[in-house]
């Protein structure tokens, strides 16, 4: 029989019997969107924690102090002196991977404005800081180099602390707050940047010239941390290990010495955060996939019971001319056409879900065309598969049997 | 005439188990071009199974048969299902439509395995055959919307579709009524004047009857056969039946 006349003849067949094969389907419908949704909501908090981690800075690396042992006592890392701005001149000249580096150092204390005050962090960093930390000015300029240098009493001031302190949505620039009785002009509004993935408010905060904040508050000389941007994202190794190497010469440590501050990236950052939210991802598809498998399974139950139903149908095809083949096909596409059916809706379907998941947790939620192709491509391989066995033994059967069968 | 089918010393064995059944046991037959032959037997005479080694559903143990001039005992399992296809019309007790199935697609399915005659064809003919067996009017009711002569007229279109050397009834009047079965019978008879070589199995002797040859099978083998002398019109029958009043 022709190709053609076989698949109106498998149409005719699935149309006598709407809601068997409509139930049919409804295992593959589910199983399709739910590999679709699954992955759609994975890929969604993926993206979404990449987001939030490029948020923090661009091709960010930063250094902070090591642990170190003290008279055979291992301490602890925040307390210890070890960066210094040396430390940072140094990497400026000495790491060509590097394009923008800041110190950082930052206190705790109460900003206060008029009746008003608020507890926040300053942070202090130089001119280059917010370029690392992709702050954002809405209104307002940075700081220059010179009041980096020369512990200018300005700051930056983050969306959250403006809203408490001058009320929401009001633009402080110009004002003066006061944050451990040290009075700063505000010369700048950042950006609204959210919460991180941790769930800590980056917009509560002060940014002010590291100078400013190491001798007027701190009154220390040491810094917290060295903040740097690589050139690209591939270069973010390379200068991993041109920073290592600059550090070690600086701190003097000898060949069998550990290093005295660590250095962490971005870039490792959101390979640990991603990897859970891959497992997750996987985790999802495979319930999913399980479900896809379940309604192959489901087919290939009703191609057996319609083999069976239409024996005597095999054996007058049989009689009057089917070959083997002929009626192979046959079931073999009323199969196929189940599941690609059943694939196509549960296509939809994927997207209309993960539409109305995405509306409902406002992750940025996108349908990966990947898994839509793998879908389909598993839908059209499960109705071969599993129509198989079914149409394999329908044409094997003896039409004088199957004629005679009852 | 010619022998369209030509079969000699021929035998089927079956085997049930370690059990050997002699299903045939030698049997020499020719039909003859225009021939309208009626087999006739107890259950386990064998007649079914020569109808299907006729019918090339089953290949002989043993001996040669000839169709057509074709040795089919050669023949592998597609080449089988091709002469089939091109040679043969099949009517049987239970006529075998297709359900939810309209009477003319039902009538086209043998053409449909012919991949040489176009959809268009294909139309014409089921539509000659239809009104051949004189249900033209029918050709978009479904099996379920026909009575029993009905379903066997189309069944017997279906038959004749493909222009087959050999029409072969198995027990085609097996589920009909007198009235009905006889109505068959003129119309079988009707297409064997026009030339179609019919071979129909029967239980009942009057209906056997209207054949123009009876064979005879009993244990396997073929123990008489014999020109039909006093024939049976089935027209003529018809008429002298009794008109049931309901």
């Amino acid at each position: 029989m022709k190709l053609g006349n076989l698949f109106k003849v498998a149409m005719n067949a699935l149309r006598r019997n709407k809601m068997r094969s409509f139930l049919t389907m409804l295992g593959i419908i589910i199983g399709v969107a739910s590999v679709i949704t699954m992955l759609a909501i994975g890929q969604g908090s993926k993206k979404s924690i990449e987001d939030q981690i490029a948020s923090m800075g661009s091709n960010m690396l930063f250094v902070i102090p090591g642990s170190m042992r003290m008279g055979g006592v291992q301490q602890g890392s925040s307390g210890s002196q070890r960066l210094t701005i040396a430390d940072m001149n140094a990497i400026r000249t000495g790491c060509d991977a590097i394009i923008a580096v800041s110190p950082e150092v930052r206190a705790s204390g109460q900003a206060v404005y008029g009746s008003s005050n608020w507890p926040t962090t300053i942070y202090g960093g130089n001119e280059q800081y917010l370029e690392i930390k992709s702050w954002a000015i809405v209104s307002g300029r940075n700081f220059t180099a010179d009041e980096a240098k020369g512990s200018a009493k300005v700051c930056l001031i983050g969306r959250t602390v403006a809203d408490e302190l001058f009320g929401e949505g009001i633009d402080p620039t110009g004002e003066s707050v006061r944050f451990k009785n040290i009075p700063f002009r505000i010369i700048g509004l950042l950006k609204e940047k959210g919460q991180n993935s941790f769930g800590q408010d980056q917009d509560d905060v002060l940014i002010a010239p590291y100078t400013t904040v190491q001798k007027r508050i701190l009154a220390q000389t040491y810094i917290q941390s060295i903040q740097m941007s690589a050139k690209n994202a591939e270069a973010s190794v390379l200068a991993q290990q041109q920073v290592e190497e600059v550090l070690r010469r600086t701190h003097k440590l000898r060949e069998n010495e550990n290093n005295d501050f660590e250095i962490r990236s971005q870039e490792e950052l959101a390979t640990t955060m991603t990897s859970v939210t891959d497992i997750l991802t996987i985790l999802l598809g495979a319930i999913a996939g399980i479900s896809l498998l379940v309604g192959g399974i489901g087919i290939m139950n009703i191609m057996y019971v319609s083999v069976t139903e239409r024996t005597r149908e095999i054996g007058l095809r049989m009689s009057i001319g089917g070959q083997g083949k002929d009626i192979l096909l046959q079931f073999l596409i009323e199969s196929i056409m189940l599941s690609v059916f059943g694939g196509l809706i549960g296509i939809l379907l994927g997207f209309a879900a993960s539409k109305v998941v995405g509306a409902l947790t406002s992750w940025p939620i996108t349908v990966m065309w990947s898994s839509v192709i793998l879908s389909f491509a598993v839908c059209t391989v499960i109705g071969v598969f599993f129509g198989w066995y079914p149409a394999r033994r329908a044409s094997e059967l003896d039409p004088i049997d199957a004629l005679r069968y009852e | 005439m010619s022998a369209i089918i030509n079969i000699s010393s021929l035998k089927k064995d079956y085997y049930i188990g370690e059990v050997t059944v002699h299903a045939l046991r030698g049997i020499d037959l020719q039909i003859s071009q225009g021939e309208f032959v009626a087999i006739m037997g107890a259950s386990g005479s064998g007649k079914s199974t020569m109808l299907n080694i006729i019918g090339c559903l089953d290949r002989p143990t043993s001996g040669t048969y000839y169709l057509d001039g074709i040795n089919v005992a050669e023949l592998s399992k597609n080449e089988r299902a091709a002469i089939r296809n091109r040679k043969i019309g099949f009517v049987f007790q239970a006529y075998n439509l297709l359900s939810r199935t309209s009477a003319l697609e039902n009538v086209e399915l043998p053409l449909m395995y012919n991949p040489g005659i176009k959809a268009k064809e294909r139309k014409e003919r089921a539509l000659a055959a239809l009104e051949a067996v004189g249900l033209q009017e029918r050709m978009d009711h479904m099996p379920n919307q026909l009575s029993g002569g009905q379903q066997q007229r189309v069944a017997i279109a279906r038959s004749l579709v493909n222009d087959p050397v050999v029409i072969l009834a198995d027990e085609a009047t097996g589920n009909l009524d007198t009235r009905t079965s006889y109505e068959i019978m003129a119309l079988l008879q009707e297409l064997n004047e026009k030339g179609k070589t019919i071979v129909f199995v029967t239980h009942e002797p009057d209906i056997a009857r209207c054949g123009t040859r009876n064979i005879v099978f009993r244990d396997g083998h073929l123990i008489r056969q014999e020109e039909v002398s006093n024939r049976l019109i089935a027209t003529e029958t018809l008429k002298a039946l009794p008109v049931e009043e309901d």
